[in-house]
């Protein structure tokens, strides 16, 4: 009993709910895997919101990456609409259509031809979708828009009963199912269509906030599985929607030991000798003038001479004006961009909403692979919303680049007389490493400076140092830190002048020193010599002298022997023979 | 699909006089057959001699569905005279058929 009630349990979250991937980029990610297989979806929105766009790429998708042939039941637009709209999109639905992966079935309704006689039911919807699904075994359906119905047929009441028949329908079919329905001004859809679908419901917006608009999902009911609830941006370009998911609603992403030079060996040295971590994230703050983009596209060559590829985005200047305005202070960009190394993407900023560019960042990283990404500056792109708005963005951004293993450098321009810390801390504390780019101003003259506020995970230099931008890019000074605080530009010059004449004076006292002792030392030893050679001679004679009395000694001893055997003394008597 | 066509009428010097109608059903339903049973009654008071009805079952030729647009079952289309017209509903009220049509009675001047 036990055991099977264990397997029971531990069976239970097991089979989980089978999903159709939808194909479309991001949005499979936020509903964890795809949409409910063998179930009706239905995606609301207002006019212009992308229902149909979203509806086709799902068809599309769906029948070129998996296998899974698609009708499409167009109550509003003709085939030849429809195939036309969707070129410029880059889907070829003709050609989809001609290999029997797509039908596209027009059902034309018009009130005015239409009169109502009694009992009557939708079998012919039913006979058209049926016959279509079986003739090209279609695994996904989309019904675009259901409003149509509603507004061409006479009797709602029987619509509404023969679209919950179709919804049972079509589950029993087997096929995943897309409504598209017009947003209703008090409810979700119009005719309330949400309370016949209950699985899954998305939701379309297409705001306009301070004259920016953006695009956005919002997966509002998923039955039987978890999915992101936030409300995602998306684009629409040629090649169809990209959402922007949050990226994993997790802070879970490797993290790498991998160091990478900035590609300024001034700069490298101060962030502990090596440079910044890879996959990490760059501020570059400063006022106007600081050589934010010199910086940027140092980063950008250092990691281009590395072999790697770098998505820069300016959305100040253009591209060529930044390769020009580079080349003159010694940064050769244009190579690495004839090599496909370097990627500048320039975009207005105000070509759309903040969201909007990050879905475009979003896409053109996907596409290029890179391994640092460059926004310059980021301060534009926070024009385009909101304060909180884009830093929940750019927190997105940031970590999914993290995710990614990509580095990135984002400029930051503080606006003059502000506090140059105050204006980057709300995005400030997501970045990994913070360089300040600071204008030194002393006896006249403006200098710039650098220095790290913060870098994650590494000793680094806590200096200001002073950098100039000459003709071989920057190049960090060493920075005067004497008893007078930081010296720069020409008052550096003037100390560092100034303490090279102490320096030399120093050395000349010191060798004056020098030579002086060795004078002394010469005269001692010439003292010394001379005492020596006294003593040499005294001792010479006390030498002689001592030599003479042995002598003498010797020579009167010998006397008094010769005397005393002359006198034939008393040789027995010995010695008491004397002369006292 | 001669079949189909219970009554064929072919008088060319009268061409404006021939009415084409078509009745879509599917399958053998009470609402279908409801609906053959009035379109007969109607068409034999008031067009009689001068119509042919073609009933398709959709169950047995579906890809002709799309040809007329049709959705709702059953629906009679009238195809001659132009322009087209669509009548959805089993028939049963007489007088909506009649409006639909565009048929006049056959006592009131043309």
């Amino acid at each position: 009993m036990r055991e099977k009630k264990e397997t029971i349990t531990q069976g239970l979250p097991r089979p989980s709910l089978a999903k159709t991937p939808t194909g479309i980029r991001g949005l499979d990610e936020i509903v964890q895997g795809g949409l409910p297989k063998g179930r009706v979806v239905l995606v609301a929105g207002g006019p212009g919101s992308g229902k149909t766009l979203l509806a086709m790429e799902f068809l599309v998708r769906g029948a070129i990456d998996y296998g899974e042939p698609g009708v499409f039941v167009a109550f509003e637009e003709t085939v030849e609409e429809l195939s036309c709209n969707f070129v410029s999109l880059g889907f070829n639905l003709e050609q989809l259509v001609q290999e029997g992966k797509l039908i596209i079935d027009y059902v034309h309704l018009d009130r005015s031809e239409m009169e109502a006689t009694g009992e009557h039911n939708l079998d012919g919807l039913f006979v058209r979708l049926g016959y279509a699904i079986d003739s090209i075994g279609a695994k996904r359906v989309v019904l675009d828009t259901l409003e149509m119905l509603f507004a061409g047929l006479p009797n709602e009441g029987i619509v509404r009963a023969e679209l919950q028949r179709l919804f049972r329908w079509l589950k029993t079919r087997g096929v995943t199912a897309i409504m598209t329905a017009e947003r209703g001004n008090e409810t979700l859809t119009r005719y309330g269509m949400e309370e016949y679908v209950s699985d899954c419901v998305i939701t379309l917006d297409h705001r306009v906030h301070e004259q920016i608009s953006t695009r956005r999902l919002h997966v509002l009911k998923y039955r039987g599985s978890t999915h992101g609830t936030n409300e995602y941006p998306f684009l629409i370009d040629e090649d169809g929607i990209s959402v922007l998911p949050v990226t994993s609603m997790r802070l879970d992403h490797a993290v790498c030991t991998d160091r990478i030079s900035t590609g300024i060996a001034g700069l490298d040295s101060m962030l502990g000798g090596k440079g910044i971590f890879r996959g990490s994230s760059v501020l570059l703050s400063g006022t106007a003038g600081m050589g934010k983009t010199t910086f940027a596209a140092s980063f950008a060559d250092g990691a281009c001479r590395r072999g790697e590829r770098v998505l820069y985005l300016p959305f100040e200047e253009a591209p060529q004006q930044i390769i020009r305005n580079m080349h003159a202070v010694g940064l050769d960009l244009a190579p690495w961009v004839q090599q496909g190394l370097l990627n500048l993407h320039a975009v207005r900023p105000t070509l759309y909403g903040l969201e909007m560019h990050l879905a475009k960042i979003h896409r053109l990283v996907e596409d290029f692979r890179p391994s640092l990404v460059i926004v310059d500056p980021v301060t534009n792109l926070i024009a385009a919303g909101t304060l909180a708005e884009s830093e929940a963005m750019l927190a997105r951004l940031i970590d999914w680049l993290k995710s990614q293993q990509i580095s990135a450098v984002f400029t930051s321009l503080t606006p003059g007389g502000a506090a140059l810390e105050r204006s980057q801390v709300g995005i400030s504390s997501l970045m990994d490493t913070w360089l300040m780019l600071t204008a030194i101003e002393s006896s006249g003259e403006r200098n710039r400076g650098i220095q790290i506020v913060k870098s994650r995970g590494m000793a680094h230099s806590n200096q200001i140092r002073e950098f100039l931008i000459g003709d071989h890019g920057i190049e960090l000074c060493d920075v005067y830190t004497g008893p007078m605080g930081v010296l720069t530009g020409a008052a550096r010059f003037t100390q560092e002048a100034r303490e090279e004449a102490e320096r030399v004076l120093r050395e000349q006292e010191i060798k004056h020193h020098r030579n002086q002792l060795k004078r002394k030392q010469a005269v001692l030893e010439a003292q010394i010599a001379a005492l020596h050679a006294q003593f040499e001679a005294e001792r010479s004679e006390i030498d002689l002298a001592i030599a003479q009395a042995q002598h003498l000694e010797t020579t009167l001893a010998s006397d008094r022997d010769e005397m005393g055997r002359l006198r034939h003394g008393d040789a027995a008597s010995g010695p008491q023979q004397s002369e006292n | 699909m001669s079949g189909h066509h219970e009554h064929i009428v072919n008088e060319p010097s009268e061409d404006e006089d021939i009415w084409q109608l078509r009745l879509y059903v599917a399958g053998q339903t009470p609402k279908s057959l409801t609906a053959c049973a009035n379109l007969n009654r109607i068409c034999e008071e008031y067009l009689k001699g001068r119509y042919s009805v073609e009933v398709i079952d959709l169950l047995e030729k579906p890809q002709l569905a799309a040809g007329d647009q049709i959705l709702a079952i059953p629906t009679l289309v009238r195809q001659l005279p132009a322009p087209v017209r669509k009548i959805i509903g089993d028939l049963s009220n007489t007088e909506r058929v009649l409006v639909g049509l565009d048929l006049r009675h056959p006592e009131m001047p043309k």
